[in-house]
């Protein structure tokens, strides 16, 4: 083990705020058990945090009194869980075969010579995280991408532009 | 009489209709004629009459699914539906366009399913980047429990129903309606070993029905026009209307509910608008990406589950994908591997090993740096990752654009190792 992980794992938890617990008791109210509100609370706290730190996670594991390895199991499985700091905009690449066809590694490469990222990477100003995400789901409009929550369909390099510049003029 | 009930109050330019505008447009109207008198068992008859088989991908008859759930006095008092909108398969694009069109449709079918299996609570498993489906939904829930159509004695018939929308975090094999239950109970997303099937023993334990979005939503059409009317609608031997999709280099894609039945060739044609000016069909993936290549010889095929699986492939969600021949086939493939062995949820040796051994190795034949020996090793995975070598149907899913593909497009497999790099890259 690591001197990095054995750091993590000793780590204090954080305490939630009170947004957080808020809306963390409301999905107590929807599922029988608190196992399965783990999830539900790494999403919430990702809200508002905007990812899931070891110290949140461990304070959600606190709060819930869910094992903390389980939480950390479910929270690296899915991949809208965020355990590493993102940009202030994610943006979810489709790079599925519908937007291959239509040419989406073309529109991929222009994002990398724009603002100079690759998967997994965040633009030097915190504006963009750069992510690929299973089809989205839009593929008579392909290619397609999100910035945040909005879906942008028939890119070209200039609509990214576009893109960009409104959510930087933001 | 209406002949498209899944579509005919979508109108993308607007939004949903709101609750007053669905009722005057038959809205509700189902639960009306079940409050007049139908018990469980008549809608659940009903529902075989029709034919119904589940637009999920597997093609199962929802009737027959939903008479394993046990009834009667001794079954168990809590009991689950569960609504699978985790709509990720590659090219699919169909459980949007209802959610975002016409999300009571899915709720009064919801009503329907789960007065039939008697299940007081039921959960929306939502994708969670449909950010707009999930407002839609959330809006038509609230609208819906302040007519009374759900929450206590709904239409005072003593049934009783809460809708949760649950939205998930990503991870295709949700889709999988084990692996789902799992990932709503707040476990990672691995399948589950059946049996026991969900019916008997599903969410918390407890008998679950999982059904895909559009099965869902035709049932109200079923229950308020009738058995009859829903056997009229098809063209071809399997019931009812189907939402058909069409994705890649044709004129105009696009998503079109049609009957069931329709020859493939009228679809791509009157519909897709036919192929892009200058490219001709290679072939194509007849609903989503876990389906076999099927080529321009199966045109005239009609879209029917059976139909379809006659000539080796399915017909699964039926949104197609369109290979041109301007597009190298085993690049898509290999964005078909790529994908598959990103979602595999590394349960299982075949696929957690498997897949991202396929994976690689299409990046050496994209690389120019393929050999025999890479593609006799692609062969024997369609085996290794087939039907009955894995603990789900995702790797078997992966296995049929694999197989089919290595088959129909040979020559383009051994012309990426001979000339030692893509031959469709100018």
């Amino acid at each position: 083990m690591t001197s990095e992980v054995i750091a993590s794992t000793s780590s204090k938890a954080r305490q939630l705020n009170a947004e957080e617990i808020a809306e963390i008791e409301h999905e107590m109210t929807l599922y029988p058990d608190k196992k399965a509100v783990g999830l539900e609370a790494l999403k919430i706290v990702q809200k508002h945090q905007g990812w899931v730190s070891d110290e949140s996670l461990l304070g959600i594991a606190k709060y819930l009194d869910l094992p903390a390895a389980d939480l950390e199991g479910v929270a690296t499985f899915f991949n809208l869980v965020f355990r590493q700091p993102v940009g202030d905009n994610v943006i979810l690449f489709c790079d599925s075969v519908s937007c291959w066809i239509m040419g989406c590694e073309n529109m991929k490469s222009h994002i990398k010579d724009t603002l100079g990222i690759d998967y997994g990477e965040t633009t030097e100003d915190g504006k963009f995280t750069l992510i690929p995400v299973p089809c989205l789901g839009d593929c008579d409009r392909a290619p397609v991408m999100m910035v945040g929550e909005e879906l942008h369909r028939n890119l070209t390099p200039d609509s990214i532009d576009e893109i960009v510049k409104n959510v930087r003029s933001k | 009489m209406v002949s498209n009930p899944l579509t005919k109050n979508i109108d993308m330019s607007r939004g949903p209709l709101d609750i007053a505008g669905y009722e005057s447009a038959d809205g509700y109207q189902s639960l009306k004629t079940i409050a007049k008198g139908l018990n469980s068992v008549d809608v659940l008859q009903q529902v075989k009459d029709s034919g119904l088989k589940g637009r999920g991908g597997a093609g199962f008859p929802t009737g027959l699914k939903w008479s394993f759930v046990p009834s009667g006095d001794g079954a168990p008092v809590q009991k689950y539906l569960v609504v699978n909108a985790d709509e990720m398969e590659p090219g699919t694009f169909k459980d949007r366009l209802l959610m975002e069109g016409d999300p009571h449709l899915l709720i009064e079918g919801m009503v329907i399913a789960a007065f039939t299996i008697q299940a007081s609570k039921a959960y929306i498993f939502l994708r969670g980047e449909y950010v707009v489906a999930e407002k839609a939904l959330k809006h038509a829930i609230a609208e819906a429990e302040a007519k009374g159509y759900l929450g206590k004695d709904i239409l005072g018939t003593g049934f009783d129903l809460d809708i949760v929308v649950h939205t998930s975090a990503g991870r295709y094999i949700c889709g999988e309606e084990t692996a789902l239950l799992n990932a709503l109970e707040g476990k990672r997303a691995n399948p589950r070993a059946k049996p026991p099937f969900p019916q008997v023993s599903g969410l918390w334990g407890k008998p679950t029905i999982v059904n895909n979005v559009e099965t869902i939503c035709n049932l109200p059409g079923i229950i308020t026009y009738g058995v009859d009317w829903y056997h009229g609608l098809t063209k071809g031997s399997d019931h009812g209307t189907k939402l058909f999709g069409i994705s890649g280099k044709v004129k105009t894609p696009g998503c079109w509910e049609l009957p069931l039945g329709l020859p493939i060739r009228q679809v791509i044609e009157e519909y897709g608008g036919g192929m892009q000016d200058g490219l001709e069909l290679r072939a194509f993936l007849p609903g989503g990406g876990s389906t076999d290549f099927m080529l321009p010889e199966h045109l005239d095929i009609a879209l029917d589950y059976d139909e379809v699986a006659k000539v080796g492939s399915r017909l699964a969600t039926g949104t197609m994908i369109i290979l041109d021949d301007k597009t190298c086939p085993v690049g898509m493939i290999g964005n078909l591997m790529k994908f598959f062995a990103h979602e595999s949820c590394g349960f299982c040796t075949p696929c957690r090993d498997g897949l991202p051994w396929v994976d690689t190795i299409f990046r050496e034949l994209e690389a120019g740096r393929g050999s025999e020996k890479d593609l006799q090793i692609l062969h024997e995975h369609v085996d290794y990752l087939g039907p009955g070598r894995t603990f789900c149907a995702l790797a078997p899913g992966a296995a049929a654009p694999l197989g089919s593909g290595l088959k129909i497009f040979k020559e383009d497999f051994e012309r990426h190792i001979s000339g030692k790099c893509c031959p469709y890259k100018k």
